[in-house]
């Protein structure tokens, strides 16, 4: 209480600094990717004239999360956990269908994505969850429990259908896993996406044979260590079972363009007119670049408007066209300085709350990062989610905004804990 | 150790990154490349093409606007159909099918609705247009001739064949070309240089302005001017002298081989081949194989010479010296040499001819006589025709003239190694070929080298090749058309002749005694050449063809002609007079003669010419009844 009036000087600037950097360079590079003649600043028919109302009412939101009381987020985390459900559930019922997916609350011209606003949330009811003192994660009905916290969001937006979001939620498993989760569960998912992917390159007879091969050198080389034979015959089995069952369901339960923007990706399908458009005109606009890029409002891919959806979430492909290898490794390197930034504070709390919250963002702030760049320069399937403080967006700025500043705020309040 | 995953994940993730991007943007260069092709459009700016003038400075062809109907197909939106059919004066079918082209090829890109309208056209249209979104008119040049006459000198321009932009990467595909005449001589010059414009492209391939600012493109250069040397006043009189009748008419310049006017009859107006008809009318040129408007008779026409020709045989013959001044021939009503029927002439018999008579009354068996003479001079009538061929060559017949006319055919002047494949080595006997001795037999020539002949005989032993061109506007002529060609023919034998030529006009008895003008020496020669053609698939003797080879002046000669009139029946009814009103015109302006003017320009030959195709029988050289 004592240090209230000294925020200014408690508060990590470092993660500031990024935070302006990086919305700033999105800014610039959405007024070149929306860029047309004869545009202005402050456009409002613009993206690049909204963005600049968005960022404007960010740096008020950021006033205000950084003036109240912080333990104001934990006490109301359930409120606000419980408000983004609703919110999340009453758009089966407002919600408004934006190209394919409802999930947009429409209020006269101006549209709200709740699931943006969701994360945050979800990061909240989980730092408050876990940092109860009885909460033991290694118990089952605990852990299910953190699972229903976690995955009852996910489960919402699926249906919008909104599955790239959703993705989004499988960051938690990070914090679980630095909270004492069992590595199995890491290794689990490790495995499967493996397979996953291995199955989709070869075909399931081929994997079977690999595994059945993999099993038995692991076997013969522990031979000493007296493993149940069971043991082995189980998980290869499981292994094989998965792998048919991975067969299965993307050749009938995936629809065809999720089917043809996993083999794009993989390389099994080459269509760079139709379904894999996108991604191909994304890598030109990159390899465009250069060591040093087109400059900014000169690159052709960008001002031709080659790239859909190139000012929300292919936004890196415009940094790799105009700022080239130099710029666009430039703004990597921002993402990565910040999210380990995020992670060192995180680690630094003492309070649990704030380290599983800071955690939290952290693990959201790369998934994203992970997912929206490998997708732009065409080694991830097509998956729309955003570049947190880069893509054009109302929502995705407010709510990565409003993310990063409790952090922030908790932060800098942790001299206050003990 | 817990917490070092996600650092390390990170960290990892990071690299993995900047080693893609290091992959993407400065290893692979594909795709720069693909951003090339993606990003902008070469545009071609289109030059002026270059005016043509007349050697009086007489515009005879300039540029005119014209404009297309462009359509885009997207953008169209329900129009009133009936009033823009009205406005383009089509039907409705013939939009909707366009309409449905369009389409087809693009919906996004502009295509053609209706090609080449002219000013008049436009202006109903342009004030409506907006009525008609996805509509709109693009302004492109066109040929603009200032005249009717000339089409076979100034020849067409026509859009570029796909054979042609393959092989010549100039051209585009919708590119126009000169493809005939001038136009097709002088292309390069005409043309100009095509300028290039870089625009860049957005996804739709639609254009969002200019390529890097510009730097890029160049700017188009426009063609250059050129005069020719036709004198557009006498080309128009000879045009019109030929009203109703075929052939060709070529006057030269003998000191300089310009070409002052070049009439092929019939022909066609310039201005046919320009606008929203030109593919109609192209077709209807195009397939009349009776008339053949497209075919250049002086140029292209080859015809045994007749008459005209003993000029040269006569020059020759003094050349090797078989004969001189004073040689006399009795003709017998023909020349007796030993074959079964007597080389046929028009002389009573028992005339005694020297050359001079020989010449202005055209006896054949004085030339029959002189031609034997030639070849008999040596060993062998091989090596005889040999030399004969070569002197006859010397005046630029029997080959190409090589000059800048865009048709042009060698004619025939035969030497040993064509007898020697007619007859087998060495076996020619002089008197087998006796009918080249007055330009029948093998001899065949065309206008403009009996024409470029006369100059050769105006100028006493040289010409100019004969050339269409007189001034590039910023460039030179060739020096091939400069230069000086000399005849194998010694000047001193060029005086007999040419006064022979002159008798033809002064003495009575002189075939173009009737066509004489006072004041005016003219030195000319008739023609009478017998022709056969094939009706139904038979041989048949036709109409002789009327020739006549002029020039006047006598001395300090000015112009040099001749007429060539299919089916004329003979040189002095209708080639020697209007010979003569032609070299009027030209030297005096002014025409005294109004009464042979009147018959020369309203007299025609069409029924001789249906007669041909009538199916039935006919007497040649006689006046059909009508």
């Amino acid at each position: 209480m004592r240090n209230k009036g000294n925020i200014l000087v408690r508060i990590d600037w470092l993660m500031i600094l990024i935070y302006f950097v990086l919305v700033f360079i999105g800014w610039l590079n959405i007024y070149s990717a929306s860029y047309t003649e004869g545009s202005t600043l402050g456009m409002m028919s613009q993206p690049h004239g909204r963005q600049q109302v968005f960022i404007g009412l960010s740096i008020f939101l950021i006033i205000l999360i950084l003036a109240i009381e912080a333990k104001f987020y934990e006490r109301f985390s359930s409120v606000i956990y419980l408000v983004s459900l609703l919110s999340l559930a009453g758009l089966f019922l407002f919600g408004k269908n934006i190209s394919g997916a409802t999930s947009w609350y429409s209020f006269g011209g101006f549209s709200i994505q709740p699931s943006e606003f969701a994360k945050f949330a979800t990061a909240l009811a989980l730092a408050k969850f876990m940092s109860d003192t009885q909460t033991n994660i290694k118990l089952l009905n605990h852990l299910l429990k953190i699972f229903a916290i976690i995955f009852l969001p996910a489960l919402i937006i699926i249906p919008q259908p909104d599955p790239g979001s959703a993705m989004v939620y499988a960051a938690f498993f990070f914090v679980l896993y630095r909270e004492g989760l069992s590595p199995i569960y890491l290794l689990l998912g490790f495995s499967g996406a493996t397979l996953f992917v291995l199955t989709l390159v070869l075909d399931p007879m081929m994997i079977s044979l690999i595994c059945t091969v993999i099993a038995l050198l692991i076997y013969f080389k522990n031979r000493k260590k007296k493993h149940s034979k069971l043991l082995y015959v189980a998980i290869l089995g499981l292994c094989i079972g998965l792998s048919y069952s991975v067969n299965y369901i993307f050749e009938n339960v995936f629809e065809q363009r999720h089917r043809d923007r996993f083999n794009i990706v993989l390389g099994k399908e080459v269509d760079t007119k139709g379904i894999g458009y996108n991604t191909a005109q994304s890598e030109i606009a990159i390899g465009n670049g250069g060591w040093t890029g087109k400059g900014w409002l000169q690159g052709t891919q960008t001002k031709g408007g080659f790239v859909p959806e190139q000012h929300t979430d292919y936004i890196f492909s415009t940094v790799g066209e105009e700022w080239g290898f130099l710029g666009s490794s430039f703004v990597v390197f921002l993402f990565v300085a910040l999210i380990l930034r995020v992670l060192h504070r995180a680690d630094l709390q003492k309070s649990k709350f704030s380290r599983v919250y800071g955690y939290s963002v952290a693990a959201i702030l790369f998934v994203h990062f992970l997912i929206n760049i490998a997708m732009v320069m065409g080694v991830f399937p097509t998956v729309g989610i955003p570049l947190p403080f880069f893509s054009y967006g109302g929502s995705g700025l407010w709510g990565f905004t409003i993310l990063l500043f409790i952090f922030i705020k908790l932060d800098a309040n942790r001299i206050n804990e003990w | 150790m817990r917490n070092a995953l996600l650092y390390l994940l990170v960290i990892i993730t990071g690299l993995l990154f900047v080693g893609r991007l290091f992959y993407l943007q400065v290893i692979d260069d594909s795709f720069k490349l693909q951003s090339e092709s993606n990003a902008y459009k070469r545009m071609r700016v289109y030059p002026e093409r270059g005016h043509v003038y007349d050697r009086n400075q007489q515009l005879l062809v300039a540029n005119q606007p014209s404009y297309d109907l462009m359509v885009i197909p997207r953008k169209v939106k329900p129009f009133d159909t009936l009033q823009l059919c009205d406005l383009l004066a089509i039907d409705k079918e013939r939009l909707i099918k366009q309409l449905k082209k369009a389409r087809h090829y693009s919906p996004r890109l502009p295509s053609p609705v209706v090609a080449q309208m002219s000013k008049i056209e436009y202006a109903s249209l342009q004030e409506k247009i907006r009525k008609f979104p996805g509509f709109y008119i693009q302004k492109r040049s066109a040929r603009d001739y200032q005249t009717t006459i000339g089409a076979n000198v100034l020849g067409y321009i026509a859009e570029v064949t796909p054979q042609k932009v393959k092989n010549k990467p100039y051209y585009q595909s919708g590119d126009l070309y000169g493809k005939s005449g001038v136009e097709k001589s002088y292309e390069k010059i005409l043309r100009g240089k095509k300028g290039v414009k870089y625009l860049q492209k957005d996804k739709f391939n639609r254009d969002i302005g200019s390529y890097k600012n510009g730097t890029l493109d160049t700017l188009p250069e426009n063609g250059k001017d050129i005069t020719i040397t036709i004198d557009a006043v006498l080309q128009q009189y000879g045009e019109e002298l030929m009203a109703n009748k075929r052939g060709g008419i070529i006057a030269i310049e003998p000191s300089t081989g310009e070409i002052l006017s070049l009439v092929s009859a019939p022909s066609y107006n310039p201005a046919l081949l320009v606008g929203r008809q030109r593919s109609r009318n192209f077709t209807k040129l195009y397939l009349d194989s009776i008339a053949k408007p497209l075919f250049d008779r002086s140029l292209q026409g080859q015809y045994a010479p007749g008459s005209p020709f003993k000029l040269l045989n006569a020059l020759i013959a003094l050349e090797e010296g078989v004969i001189d001044e004073n040689t006399k021939v009795t003709c017998r009503h023909g020349l007796h040499y030993g074959a079964r029927k007597p080389f046929g002439c028009h002389c009573p018999s028992g005339t005694s001819n020297n050359l001079n008579k020989a010449i202005f009354a055209s006896c054949n068996a004085y030339f029959g006589k002189t031609y034997l003479n030639i070849l008999n001079k040596y060993p062998n009538a091989s090596i005889g025709v040999q030399k004969w061929s070569k002197h006859a060559k010397s005046f630029g017949l029997g080959n190409y003239l090589n000059n800048d006319l865009s048709v042009g055919n060698k004619g025939r002047i035969p030497d040993s190694a064509y007898y020697n494949g007619a007859y087998g080595k060495n076996r020619l006997r002089s008197t087998y070929i006796i009918s080249n001795s007055i330009g029948q037999g093998e001899v065949e020539t065309t206008p403009i080298q009996l024409a470029n002949m006369t100059a050769a005989i105006a100028n006493r032993g040289f010409y100019y090749t004969p050339h269409i061109v007189k001034n590039i506007k910023g460039g030179t002529l060739p020096k091939k058309f400069t230069t000086k060609r000399v005849t194998t023919i010694s000047p001193e034998h060029f005086e007999p002749v040419i006064q022979g030529m002159f008798d033809v006009y002064e003495k009575n008895g002189g075939t173009g005694y009737y066509a004489r003008i006072k004041g005016i020496e003219i030195c000319g020669k008739t023609g009478t050449s017998e022709v056969y053609g094939k009706i139904d698939g038979v041989r048949t003797q036709l109409d002789d063809h009327s020739v006549f080879v002029a020039f006047a002046p006598k001395d300090n000669p000015k112009i040099a002609i001749a007429v060539f009139v299919e089916h004329g029946f003979w040189g002095s009814r209708w080639a020697a007079p209007i010979a003569s009103l032609m070299i009027e015109k030209y030297l005096r302006g002014t025409i005294s003669r109004k009464d042979l003017e009147v018959r020369m320009l309203n007299g025609s030959l069409q029924h001789v010419y249906d007669s041909f195709i009538s199916g039935e029988p006919f007497k040649i050289n006689r006046n059909r009844p009508r």
